[in-house]
């Protein structure tokens, strides 16, 4: 069983891309690529935001075409704008249980607990302009974990941090992965993120894989 | 369980996930998106599109031959146009040096809330400011009276002690337009100069630029960028400014347009005449707004209503304005101190002649309280209707937006598409308020009394007066970041009314405060539309204002000024707190 990625074309303004991978459902993958080789094409093609013009996606043989972004087996954490940032640090993760915020306070303990496993404990009333890049991941990150999708996209979420917090980080995405072992797919540039975060590196050449 | 997760979520090992519940659908997520976009956008085609083909229609039986040449209408256009650009001319010739004064002076008493003041006019009722006016420069005014007493004791014995030349006519039109537009303009040219960078200061500093080269390189070039634009945006205002000329021109030789307009439509009944002057005036209107736009910048939308006053934060030690000489510094607050006395008296009146010996019986005055009535009324639901058609269109501007930003191909169409709909509703800043008027009132004659529908016109006109400016208040907060949000809104799946509670009022609560303040107090104050379908029945604050300083009862036109300037800003600030809340801004 695999996430297969089979055919897909999509012409955007003036470009052209064409994908065909398969990637195991329990791997842990990390596609480089330069900046235009489509990987953050990709992942939005697999998260939703955008539909491909030919081919298909699916997820354990369904076909994920025509599903809202919501409705994916997905989670995607984002290098940017995972936050919004005029809701409170709960309110953001708490998203992740329910959409239209109305939560029970079993819930509302759970998003506590989950701000606990990434080091946040406390910060439920601050707001995300408060904090510092590395923490508006980490919350970013509790959301990831109360979503419990099992699919997980990581679009350069280390990109933007300073060395120190992005040890910290990686540390903590990779206890999520272990606890809940969803397939992820990160793309990056950067090979260092990709095998700090034990991942299978592949590299996104002409809208293909080559494994190294 | 009906909101459990997709089939396709498993796969998780040990995941009976406990987690994401699917989006809530409602009969609110089923509507089309463009449903509130095209609401909107049928109303303000309806309301200006009927209007006008009406106009436009009535035209075709025009003896366009005559009317060309009729030398009364080309001396109406002549005064219309040559008191437009002698007040542009005199506004910015005021306005330069005291933008300059208030970008060197940085501290002195009184300087945050001259500036205040400055941002006022935008809001203060014409026909309240002419009230003003009168009461410190007309005939029985606080200048007439100063000269009086300090002329008594060099006059001989029963002389004419020195008095003002008459108020009403070019004087007083002039005077007027300068009041409101010279501060306006020297907001705008402000907040030009405060934006040159403090590198370019540093480099004059260290070249020893002198005062004069320093005006020629660094601030001439700031005010000479914002000049064109603003001098079309102050002549359209004065070539369009009814209340004023009504009250302080009138007589064949002091009229415009506008006035003419309303004096055809109401005491000559000359539907014709009206028409034609209608037509005049809407292809002058935009003719104006074709030069504008191709002056215009995307920065100085807001005219200042959404930018805090500058603070006047000091300029650093080494800055060339501290080392200034004693010669500068003289001239500067000669200009802040003419400035003041232009803009600070007439406020002083409108505040202080309204104590009286006549006020306890207006404010008891069925009259009085019958039009506080309708204007509060009219000024709500005018800012209401501009509100929501400005949050229609902003939707599907959106929405728009959004589709160019993910879709292929198509890329440019939906933005034009999006840009179009928003030109929709600023094209309204073409269309007088005079000329729709005029277009409602020849549409409606043959269905209903227009009379008897005065307050429901006054409502429709003055909303979409409104709507130009409730558009640029709303614009960025509705469409910047749009993208980003969207994503991860749609990433979380958050159906329609959990997005709009729990992301998009919150953001849009201030200005969507502001912009309902903005619409109702303009409406409050507006004269226009009321003028047109006023009666003895149905009165609004300014009409009746225009009524007793018409028929000079300056004490009750004292109280009814005051009262409509306390209106205008209770309206003001009661809708910004009420909508808008006291909290702190969100770091």
């Amino acid at each position: 069983m695999s996430l297969d990625i089979d055919g897909v074309r999509l012409a955007l303004a003036d470009r052209r891309w064409r994908f065909d991978i398969a990637l195991a459902t329990d791997g842990v993958h990390a596609l480089l690529g330069r900046s235009g080789s489509g990987k953050s094409t990709l992942l939005n093609l697999i998260g939703g935001y955008l539909e491909p013009d030919a081919g298909r996606i699916a997820w354990h043989g369904e076909p994920l075409s025509g599903l809202a972004p919501a409705e994916r087996p997905v989670t995607t954490l984002f290098q940017h704008d995972n936050l919004f940032a005029h809701l409170s640090v709960a309110d953001n993760v708490a998203l992740g249980l329910d959409p239209s915020l109305r939560l029970t306070p079993q819930q509302r303990e759970r998003v506590s607990g989950s701000l606990d496993q990434v080091e946040l404990a406390g910060y439920e009333k601050r707001k995300p302009g408060s904090l510092s890049g590395g923490e508006r991941q980490r919350v970013s990150l509790a959301r990831c974990l109360l979503r419990n999708r099992p699919i997980l996209l990581l679009d350069e979420p280390f990109g933007a941090l300073d060395p120190d917090t992005r040890t910290a980080m990686i540390a903590l995405t990779r206890e999520l992965i272990e606890r809940q072992r969803p397939c992820v797919v990160m793309v990056t540039h950067d090979e260092d993120d990709a095998h700090a975060i034990g991942a299978r590196v592949l590299e996104l050449v002409d809208g293909g894989v080559r494994r190294r | 369980m009906a909101r459990g997760l997709h089939p396709l979520n498993r796969g998780v090992p040990g995941a009976a996930a406990p987690g994401a519940a699917l989006p809530r659908r409602t009969r609110l997520d089923r509507l089309p998106w463009w449903t509130g976009a095209a609401g909107a956008g049928l109303v303000v085609v309806l309301l200006t599109g009927v209007p006008l083909a009406v106009l436009l229609g009535e035209a075709g039986e025009l003896p366009f031959a005559r009317v060309a040449q009729d030398v009364w209408l080309r001396r109406v256009v002549g005064f219309s146009l040559g008191q437009a650009a002698l007040s542009t001319v005199l506004a910015l010739v005021l306005a330069v040096p005291v933008a300059l004064a208030l970008h060197h002076e940085r501290r002195f008493p009184g300087r945050a809330a001259l500036t205040g003041l400055f941002g006022l006019s935008l809001v203060l009722p014409a026909i309240a400011a002419v009230f003003g006016i009168v009461a410190v420069w007309g005939g029985a005014g606080w200048v007439n009276g100063v000269l009086d007493t300090l002329g008594a004791p060099f006059l001989a014995e029963g002389a004419e002690p020195p008095r003002l030349p008459v108020l009403y006519g070019l004087n007083g039109i002039l005077l007027a337009h300068v009041f409101f537009n010279a501060p306006l303009a020297a907001r705008v040219l402000l907040q030009a100069l405060d934006g040159i960078a403090l590198h370019e200061w540093r480099l004059a500093a260290q070249l020893g630029l002198s005062a004069s080269a320093r005006f020629r390189l660094l601030q001439w070039p700031a005010i000479a960028r914002r000049l064109p634009g603003l001098a079309t945006l102050i002549f359209t205002l004065c070539f369009t400014s009814f209340a004023i000329v009504l009250a302080l021109g009138g007589g064949p030789r002091a009229t415009t347009v506008e006035v003419a307009v309303y004096q055809a439509l109401r005491f000559d009944f000359d539907l014709p005449l009206a028409v034609a002057l209608a037509l005049v005036q809407l292809a002058i209107c935009a003719a104006l707004t074709g030069i504008g736009s191709a002056f215009a910048r995307s920065d100085d939308g807001s005219l200042g209503l959404t930018e805090r006053a500058a603070d006047g934060a000091p300029w650093p030690h080494w800055h060339p304005h501290v080392r200034r000489g004693g010669w500068h510094r003289l001239l500067d607050r000669g200009a802040i101190a003419l400035a003041a006395l232009l803009v600070l008296p007439p406020f002083a009146a409108l505040l202080i002649a309204g104590i009286n010996r006549r006020t306890v019986a207006v404010l008891g005055d069925a009259i009085t309280l019958d039009a506080l009535f309708n204007t509060v009324v009219a000024a709500l639901a005018a800012a209401a209707l501009s509100v929501a058609l400005a949050l229609g269109l902003l939707s599907g501007v959106r929405r728009l937006h959004l589709r160019a930003a993910n879709r292929r191909d198509g890329t440019t169409g939906s933005r034009t598409a999006g840009e179009a709909l928003q030109a929709l509703g600023n094209a309204i800043l073409v269309i007088p308020p005079i000329v729709l008027g005029t277009g409602l009132f020849l549409s409606l004659r043959a269905w209903a009394d227009v009379f008897s529908l005065a307050l429901l016109l006054v409502i429709l006109i003055n909303a979409l007066m409104g709507l130009p400016f409730a558009l640029r208040i709303l614009a960025g907060p509705v469409l910047d970041g749009a993208a980003s949000r969207d994503r991860l809104a749609r990433s979380l799946g958050m159906a329609r009314a959990a997005r709009w509670r729990l992301v998009d009022a919150p953001l849009l609560r201030r200005p969507v405060a502001l912009a309902a303040a903005v619409s109702a107090t303009l409406a409050a104050g507006d004269l226009g539309a009321i003028a047109l379908f006023g009666s003895d029945q149905v009165r609004t604050l300014p009409l009746l204002l225009q009524t007793r300083l018409g028929s000079h009862r300056l004490d009750e036109a004292a109280v009814t000024a005051t009262l409509l300037v306390l209106t205008c800003a209770i309206l003001f600030t009661g809708l910004k707190l009420l909508i808008g809340g006291t909290g702190e801004r969100d770091a």
